[in-house]
């Protein structure tokens, strides 16, 4: 992992002392709400309905057990006793008060830790695959990319005043974990013909009110002009970006609005300029962050286990756990392992302090005390010895955190909704619970299969709706609570956005319509091997349509 | 009929425009207007409060009479009111409360 040098050290213990005093000034009276708010959106503190909102980043979803037992701390000490992790890798507090919040930035600092760009037009935090360093099928480790990225976007002064909020992921796999190909910039770690380390980049990606697909400006840039090309974009775009329509304002709408070969242009005549100048990055920089992903000591263990056969042939319930939570390593013997956070009935993404001990006691026993926090609020052990998943597994259920749910219909996204936040026109943590509650018979979910259903309480699109395989869309209509049905979307290698199925439901029929979806799907699926995605790109939205709204 | 709402500045929790001048937490205390004219007057005292950094982000909300007492008109104003419709935290997972 990632470990702060002095001079990260140095500037998150002076954000801090900063912050502190601009609080000071705010409660005193000496800064009035307006000079306030762009100060704490800088540091990650929003006003939400009830309260102030902390958002704190923690780059690329990856930690260690001390950080979370921090993060665990915070929501006893200065919250309620749980927090929420986001689509951004990101953890959530929803109750601190303000004068509480620069003691909860010293205590981060502590374990390095800040909520510095989780806010404002800047570049937020790089996500990247949670299954980073870990994965069998990776090409090479993304976080170390995205580690150089957070250096460089960091404080950026010519990017800390964009048109609009930029967000950046990073794969380095075929498979999409990270859904790469909705964010601003999405970049591909790959190798070209002759073997060299370097990136696809896709731009222009996102979803809000006016969804997109990122497209590929670049099959491949080198390893070392991954910061002059990432430069390269924000500038042309903090140049062009329209700064006068906040709905026009993210690099997608210029992408579609300027047309990919012109932008492109623009892109490579500024990359021409600069890339060899002080921004190409020495070989020796870039080996130097790697090394802090070294593999942990891996044993040379045998593939299998007999402790974990024996338990998948005598526990049904271990079974499925086995069957869904578990995801291929890249070093025979081991697993990374999924801690869903979605149980039935209770809130997506949501841990209490105790769990979150809990986690980092299992992490710090089994995974080489690193965790991760996927895109899709889960919380992942990267590093995990098949003959420890049984013991993994047992004290999950301890802390009630063994769902065996991983990529079926209860494992959904879902925002905070109108539950929480400001902006949001609908509840969606009610609806996520109560699909959940009709949906949680765990062999009738497996018999579904794969299904990504997400929830977003507006157009906004936190709950990443459009590329939902199911999607649902509250909104407000006179004000009773709609919820519209999108089908088809996708976050992954095969990017796709939902189409609308038509009139919305009330809050009282959705979870029926939702149903009505899914039998159809069982329906008319060319076998259990064909996926709800699959058959729906087979057979299109006609027949899910004439079963929701029967013939027109 | 109308009440005027906003955040303490300090704590970020929701309050409510009393009567006498007073904020409270609980909607059950909120001052409600029927006359404009008391409502002006209290809109522009409850502005300067904002002005001397007691609460933030001051505004008016319909509200109606219910049988347990004054209830906003809108969803999102109740679920401001009342707090969120879901449980969270330890009452989600009572058998992991950090009292054990």
């Amino acid at each position: 992992m990632y470990r702060y040098d002095e001079f990260d050290a140095k500037f998150v213990r002076e954000r801090v002392d900063q912050f502190r005093d601009q609080i000071a000034r705010r409660l005193s009276g000496e800064l009035t709400e307006e000079e306030f708010k762009p100060l704490r959106l800088m540091n990650g503190l929003y006003l939400q309905l009830h309260a102030y909102m902390l958002r704190v980043a923690i780059p690329y979803g990856t930690l260690n057990s001390r950080q979370m037992r921090m993060l665990a701390h915070i929501a006893r000490k200065y919250d309620r006793g749980y927090g929420h992790f986001t689509t951004r890798q990101n953890i959530q507090y929803n109750w601190p008060t303000l004068e509480d919040v620069p003691d909860i930035l010293d205590d981060l600092a502590s374990v390095e830790m800040h909520a510095i760009q989780t806010s404002g037009n800047c570049i937020r935090n790089v996500s990247a695959d949670h299954f980073a360093g870990a994965a069998a099928d990776e090409v090479a480790d993304p976080r170390v990319y995205a580690e150089i990225l957070r250096q460089w976007s960091t404080i950026h002064p010519e990017f800390t005043f964009l048109p609009r909020k930029f967000k950046i992921a990073v794969i380095g796999a075929d498979a999409d974990r990270a859904a790469m190909k909705t964010h601003d910039i999405g970049l591909q770690v790959k190798r070209n013909e002759v073997g060299d380390l370097g990136f696809a980049v896709y731009v222009g990606g996102g979803q809000g009110r006016t969804p997109m697909i990122a497209k590929l400006v670049n099959d491949f840039i080198p390893e070392n002009d991954l910061i002059a090309y990432c430069e390269a974009i924000l500038r042309v775009y903090n140049m062009y970006g329209r700064r006068d329509n906040k709905y026009k304002a993210r690099i997608k709408i210029l992408v579609h609005e300027t047309g990919l070969e012109e932008l492109k242009a623009d892109i490579d005549a500024e990359f021409d300029r600069i890339k060899d100048g002080v921004l190409r990055l020495p070989n020796e920089s870039i080996r130097a962050i790697e090394a802090y992903f070294a593999d942990p000591p891996f044993e040379q263990v045998p593939s299998t286990s007999k402790t974990f056969e024996d338990r998948v042939a005598s526990d049904p319930a271990f079974a499925i756990f086995a069957e869904r939570n578990l995801h291929p390593h890249k070093v025979l013997g081991y697993t990374s392992l999924t801690i869903s956070l979605k149980p039935v009935g209770s809130p997506p993404g949501d841990a209490t302090d105790a769990q979150m001990e809990a986690m980092a006691d299992i992490a710090e026993q089994y995974s080489f005390d690193e965790l991760r926090i996927s895109h899709e609020q889960n919380v992942i052990l990267p590093h995990v010895k098949l003959e420890h998943v049984t013991a993994v597994y047992d004290a999950l259920v301890a802390a009630d955190l063994h769902s065996a749910n991983a990529g079926l219909i209860t494992d959904m996204i879902t925002c905070p909704g109108l539950d929480y936040c400001a902006l949001a026109n609908a509840r969606s943590i009610p609806v996520a619970e109560r699909l959940s509650e009709r949906f949680q018979d765990i062999e009738r979910q497996k018999d579904i299969g794969e299904l990504k259903l997400k929830i977003s309480g507006c157009i906004n699109a936190c709950g990443h709706h459009h590329v939902g395989h199911i999607g649902i869309l509250g909104v407000d209509r006179k004000g009773e609570e709609l919820y519209q049905i999108t089908l088809g979307g996708s976050g992954d290698e095969n990017t796709s956005i939902g189409k609308i199925t038509g009139r919305g439901f009330t809050s009282d029929e959705i979870v029926n319509a939702v149903e009505t979806v899914v039998d159809t799907y069982i329906g008319l699926r060319d076998g259990a091997e064909e996926t709800f995605i699959d058959a729906y790109r087979r057979v299109g939205d006609a027949p899910f349509k004439e079963a929701l709204y029967g013939s027109t | 009929m109308k009440a005027i709402t906003a955040n303490h500045l300090t704590g970020g929790h929701v309050v409510f425009f009393a009567s006498g001048g007073t904020w409270s937490k609980n909607m059950d205390d909120a001052a409600l207007y029927t006359n404009d004219d008391a409502f002006d007057a209290a809109m522009k005292a409850a502005h300067l409060d904002q002005d001397r950094h007691y609460v933030v982000g001051v505004y008016e909300i319909d509200v109606e009479l219910a049988a347990g007492g004054p209830r906003p008109q809108k969803l999102r104003e109740r679920i401001r009111a009342e707090g969120p419709t879901t449980a969270y935290g330890d009452d989600v997972k009572p058998e992991f409360s950090k009292a054990a």
